[in-house]
């Protein structure tokens, strides 16, 4: 069975901390609450003291006025009872007040940092994770570990020391019975251990089987139209139905494991319970003990049931947490390699002159025998210049657009914005002088206005609410995206993820707006133009054209019309730029450009009918180009 | 305000009459993950019964031993009684244990089986829902209701149920023997279930909104989420980091807040148990002490009605904890039933025909169609398409093409009229053979988690790995599979295996080859292609649309070429339709935009 988390979670075991360093982990969130976690353990802490002082009033009660048949004691005892049982109302009320809500503070806060700690990851680090592994730590861990801090480790620390106390009452009242009882609680003590061995095992597989899940559940949603395409609903729900059949297993072993220490904490009291009685009875019998003193270990032991019996939920809460501390520090202790300098520079006066020296990549994972995706890129890309790139599917072109803005680091080499290493500016000022659009159009819940204007932050100030207008409409006219208008509430309509749904060739002008309107000194453009037909991308590419004539642009081409807007294309061949020159230039020297750049022709069409399927051997002969030199003229227009 | 389905879920004052329909529809789906259970139900039942009864035994064995075991030994050295009292406690005891152990699995069992039956319901009802149910309600929301809804729920039937149910119990056998070993201390323990009931009345009634409003709070917190990690790239480029932290951490607060509340509430429910159980406790100290002295009570008694007494409570955090996740999971399974409530606006046929070979002719008879009803986007009209030819769509953004494809896949149905296949109307023909016949590749490639090869033979579940082979070859995608480190064994999300836009749409291409379908449709199938893997594809499709009908919606006019038939839309209608060479040779819209592709090529 596959799993979609990354490999490096399955930590060796002889590496695993144990769980009070895991848990201590989470100090540095808990530190600011501590005050009140501390305050409202006190508080339980008496809540239980007076609930153990309780027996100690019917024991005088007992052996005093009820074996003396005096009525007149029994009155101010009942009053002693209700005011230790009111205290205790009041002190688990103060408890409550205590803890509970810097617990929801702690939880947002973590949640908070979690959230930020992921938008800094790299996005290398989100290419492995599934986002529902993702999401399952920022909500049902997080929320796991709020209910442990308010609930968990206060009853946990407030319950061992209730017990503790509880025993050396015990003892008070009776050292035979007290030593029965801590005799008999020595198999707790080893189970315990036993089950801690067990149960952190299953809870960890329990809870990235549960982040499996959520991706699966996430992938039939974002993937439903090609499941519906291809009436592949039920067979999908096969292989989530396994999954989930494989989370049920272990849910299962994991109420085995619970259920194994349930069964020690009950039976322990209960023997403990009946070995006392003959015990109590033989004393008494003897005249070691008074009746009143038996009522009273009783009534003592009662006390102690519930702490005893509450301990196995609270050890498996605690090892679940440290299981869901464990999930969320793989994430916060993740390495980020592209972090801003420790002392940025600032490119001054920005031109927007674009330099990859030497340039090399490869994903991290990629095996060793595979030569690096860009093996030594060099390239130009002057001030005010459009720069079209070119080349095959899967030849790097969109990685290499995506090392300019740092979305991933060289592995080699440099790429240079006037002169400064990319590396060596602050990644918020790089992003500034460089905007982007993607392949896929993402857009944000949000409306028309705040998508087109995400890159200019500053005018969402109120005073700059003309010129916020301006440049939104130039740049959804520059897109060719008047169909705003059109929407039900205009450019103030919500769309993305929450809002309305727009076509993909609505959604790239939208996009393609927003990076316009950044107003970038550099503007690069994976593929801009694909959804778009051939009347709307012409009318695009005009208003285009009067964008770039000066600001630097790398725009990623598949088609020559897109080429057209270019004032050199550069050939992304093997790792490599090949070839840089003017459309014209390239189509008639180089073979492999026009392999790639020419489109079918119907001469072509007839010869490529001969040649083979399935190989991307076919290069075009000569033959078939039959007037270069004219078409490098229409290139120039 | 209707609330049928998920229309008002992101509210939180619903009227009496709302919520008590909300309650039931809750209650309806509960009952129906229930039914198949029953016999493990009462199984469990029997176990939890016994085994708490005898946990309650306990405080009565040691009454009767301190009574009757004590006096014996002493007067008589009688050591039956006493013998008996531990025998039995002893018994009771590891009896009892044993159960409760047997039952923690048993309900364990119930409750895996529960949200093993729900998931799977949810999973699937949201597959048969409508693209358009799935367009409004968004997928952030869809999820939330998968994750953390089952979530909720998943923690009352884990800690839950067990607390209500061995608490209950508890107290129902507790109530019990203490009546019959005192029916006056009985008494004073009903006085006491007074004040509880209206404690019980008041944490309901205040919680039950709040508890809604953390399932509408973490669901946004949810989508916000999601929304964030899908477009990480666009966030970074874009620099809205700093900004999606104040909107991210708004959402967290207003989840806090709302959590906070809830918890708020709890600190006064749970100190007032408490006080209610002491003071229960204190009255049948004073009324026992009083019969004791008189007479009327041993003393053994006594301790065994003040233990029952304040082991009666004993349980009851338990059950506002029980309370506390039967809230929220009430809140989840409302959103959830909700959900389910949804009737697909493209329901599958009662009594489906069957088509098991599909020749492929596509007619729309008077078909007009509308969103929502209103927004009409295709005006009436008619169209036929005879099995296997191939037509091509052409117009601009807008034009209705899409909508059209998407009334052939059954995406959506007509608002009127009909569309057919062989004859057949799609909305009477069987899904399984519908979606068999008919494959429509769409723009958005989506890939799934797993490998290549899975990926692939998505299209033909089964399918032997030559098939998947054959397929990719077909399309020209078995070149940079074979590139990538395991082959088709890739998995797309891992070990290199970053696929780009166009080679997802070389997967997709692979996938509705494999399928084989009569009809296949392909929506901007081809537009993040490369000229050279265009060429390829076309190359592919020439051979693979020779026999079967084909619907293609291109920008790129190469595409024309292989169609035998093209249709020019403009404003949802047809406005030209002819023989590529008959329309390219007239002065109609399609020759203009073909000449002016002509000028596009390099």
């Amino acid at each position: 069975m596959r799993s979609t988390t990354p490999p490096d979670r399955q930590q060796p075991r002889e590496h695993r901390a144990g769980t009070a360093a895991t848990l201590a982990k989470i100090y540095p969130f808990v530190k600011p609450a501590m005050p009140r976690l501390v305050l409202g353990a006190v508080a339980a802490l008496f809540a239980g003291l007076v609930s153990l002082v309780i027996p100690l009033v019917l024991q005088t009660l007992v052996d005093g006025p009820l074996s003396s048949r005096d009525g007149t004691q029994i009155v101010p005892a009942v009053i002693l009872v209700l005011v230790l049982g009111a205290a205790e109302a009041v002190f688990i009320a103060l408890r409550r007040w205590f803890v509970l809500t810097p617990g929801t503070h702690v939880e947002a806060t973590m949640r908070n940092a979690f959230y930020a700690k992921l938008q800094d990851l790299p996005v290398a680090f989100h290419d492995r994770w599934a986002s529902g592994q993702l999401l399952s730590r920022a909500m049902s861990d997080l929320g796991l570990i709020r209910r442990w801090l308010s609930f968990g480790i206060v009853l946990l620390v407030v319950n061992v020391v209730t017990i503790v106390v509880g025993f050396v009452v015990l003892f008070f009242w009776s050292w035979q019975l007290g030593l029965l009882f801590l005799i008999c609680s020595i198999p707790l003590w080893i189970y315990g251990y036993v089950f801690e061995q067990k149960y952190s095992v299953v809870a960890r597989r329990s809870q990235d089987q549960q982040g499996d899940l959520a991706t699966a559940v996430e992938e039939s949603v974002h993937g439903i139209r090609v499941l519906k395409a291809f009436g592949r609903g039920r067979h999908s729900l096969e292989k989530f139905a396994r999954q989930a059949e494989e989370l049920r297993g272990t849910e299962i072993e994991k109420a085995q494991a619970i259920a194994g220490i349930w069964l020690w904490l009950l039976l322990v009291p209960d023997v403990a319970f009946a070995l006392s009685l003959l015990g109590g009875v033989l004393l008494a019998a003897n005249d070691v003990l008074t009746v009143g003193q038996l009522f009273a270990f009783f009534a003592t032991a009662t006390v102690l049931r519930f702490p005893i019996e509450s301990i196995g939920f609270l050890l498996s809460m605690t090892f679940d947490t440290r299981t869901a501390v464990d999930r969320l520090y793989e994430v916060l202790d993740a390495d980020n390699a592209i972090t801003d300098p420790d002392s940025p520079s600032t490119v001054e006066d920005a031109r927007g002159r674009l330099v990859f020296d030497a340039v090399h990549f490869r994903y991290q994972d990629s095996p060793r025998q595979f030569p690096d995706l860009l093996n030594g890129v060099d390239l130009e890309v002057r001030p005010g210049e459009t720069m079209a790139l070119v080349g095959l599917t899967g030849s790097g072109k969109t990685t290499l657009t995506s090392l300019t803005t740092r979305l991933y680091d060289v592995t080699d080499g440099a790429v240079r914005l006037d002169g400064v290493d990319v590396r060596d500016l602050s990644r918020e000022e790089l992003r500034s002088h460089i905007a982007m659009a993607f392949e896929d159009a993402t857009l944000f819940s949000a409306s028309v206005r705040d998508n087109v204007l995400l890159g200019r932050p500053e005018l969402a100030h109120p005073e700059q609410a003309v010129e916020a207008e301006r440049v939104m409409r130039e740049a959804l006219e520059v897109a060719q995206a008047s169909f705003v208008d059109e929407l039900p509430e205009g450019v103030d309509t919500k769309v993305g993820e929450e809002g309305l749904s727009l076509s993909g060739g609505q959604r790239q002008r939208l996009a393609l707006a927003r990076a316009v309107a950044a107003r970038p000194e550099v503007l690069v453009l994976d593929d801009p133009l694909s959804a778009l037909d051939v009347d709307t991308e012409a009318r695009v590419e005009a208003g285009l054209r009067r964008v770039l004539s000066d600001t630097t642009a790398l725009i990623v081409a598949h088609r020559p019309s897109t080429v057209t807007l270019a004032d050199r294309v550069a050939l992304l061949e093997n790792g490599r730029v090949t070839d840089v020159g003017e459309h014209g230039e390239l189509l008639a020297r180089n073979e492999h450009y026009r392999f790639v750049i020419s489109s079918l022709d119907e001469e072509e069409e007839a010869r490529q009918k001969h040649t083979q399927t399935g190989t991307l051997d076919i290069i075009p002969d000569e033959g078939s180009f039959e007037r270069p030199a004219a078409w490098a003229e229409e290139g120039r227009e | 305000m209707s609330l049928e389905g998920v229309a008002g879920e992101e509210r939180s004052d619903y009227t009496k009459e709302e919520s008590r329909a909300i309650r039931q529809r809750s209650l309806r789906l509960l009952g129906s993950l229930l039914s198949p259970l029953k016999a493990r139900l009462v199984l469990t039942a029997v176990v939890v019964v016994v085994s708490t009864g005898l946990q309650v035994a306990g405080p009565a064995l040691i009454a009767f031993g301190i009574d009757q075991g004590l006096p014996a030994l002493m007067k008589a050295s009688d050591w039956f009684p006493l013998g008996a009292a531990v025998g039995g406690y002893l018994i009771a005891g590891i009896a009892g244990a044993v159960l409760i152990a047997q039952y923690t699995v048993l309900s364990a069992r119930i409750s895996q089986a529960i949200l093993f039956d729900l998931r799977k319901r949810v999973y699937l009802h949201a597959q048969r829902l409508s693209l358009e149910f799935h367009e409004t309600y968004t997928s952030g929301r869809i999820i939330a209701r998968q994750t953390s809804d089952l979530d909720a729920i998943r923690e009352l039937l884990d800690s839950g149920i067990n607390g209500l149910v061995r608490g209950v119990l508890y107290m129902v056998f507790i109530a019990i023997a203490l009546v019959s070993l005192d029916p006056f201390s009985g008494l004073v323990l009903a006085g006491a279930l007074v004040p509880l009931w209206f404690l019980v009345r008041w944490f309901q009634k205040s919680s039950q909104n709040l508890f809604r409003r953390t399932r509408v709070a973490s669901a946004s917190v949810i989508v916000h989420f999601v929304e964030s990690m899908t477009g990480i790239r666009a966030v970074k480029a874009f620099r809205k980091e700093k900004r999606n932290e104040k909107e991210f951490g708004g959402l967290v607060e207003e989840y806090r807040d709302a959590n906070a509340k809830v918890i708020q509430l709890f600190g006064i429910f749970d100190p007032g148990l408490i006080l209610i159980g002491n003071v229960t406790v204190a009255v049948v100290l004073l009324v026992g002490g009083f019969r004791v002295i008189g007479g009327g009570l041993e003393i053994g008694a006594l301790l065994a009605v003040v233990l029952y007494t304040r082991r009666f409570f004993d349980p009851m955090e338990e059950m506002a904890m029980f309370y506390n996740s039967y809230q929220s999971a009430a809140a989840a399974l409302e959103k959830i039933s909700g959900v389910l409530e949804e009737e697909p606006s493209v329901p599958d046929p009662a009594r489906p025909v069957r088509l098991p070979k599909a020749s492929g002719a596509v007619r729309f008879d008077d078909v007009t169609f509308a969103y929502n009803g209103d927004r009409v986007v295709l005006p009436e009209f008619e169209l036929d398409i005879p099995a296997g030819q191939t037509i091509a769509l052409v117009g601009s953004t807008g034009a209705g093409k899409s909508t059209l494809a998407k009334l052939i896949s059954r995406f959506y149905d007509p608002t009127k009229g009909s569309v057919s296949l062989d004859g057949v109307d799609l909305r009477q023909l069987d899904a399984q053979d519908l979606r068999r016949a008919i494959v429509m590749v769409t723009q958005e490639a989506y890939l799934f988690s797993g490998s290549v090869g899975e990926n692939i033979a998505l299209g033909k579940p089964g399918a032997s790995f030559d098939e998947i082979r054959h397929a990719a070859q077909a399309v020209g995608a078995h070149e940079f599979i074979m590139s990538m480190p395991d082959g088709y064994d890739t998995d797309v999300n891992k070990r290199g295996g970053r696929v780009s836009a166009g080679q997802r749409q070389l997967v997709s291409f692979a996938r509705a080859f494999l399928a084989d379908p009569s009809v296949l449709i392909l929506d901007e199938a081809t537009a993040s292609l490369d000229i050279p893997s265009e060429r390829l594809v076309q190359e592919g499709l020439t051979t693979l649309l020779a026999d079967r009908t084909a619907v293609i919606i291109a920008h790129r006019l190469s595409t024309v070429a292989i169609a035998d038939r093209v249709l020019v839309m403009e404003h949802g209608r047809i406005v030209e339709d002819g023989s590529p060479e008959q329309l390219i040779s007239g002065t109609g819209r399609f020759a203009q935009l073909h000449a002016a592709w002509r000028d596009s090529l390099v």
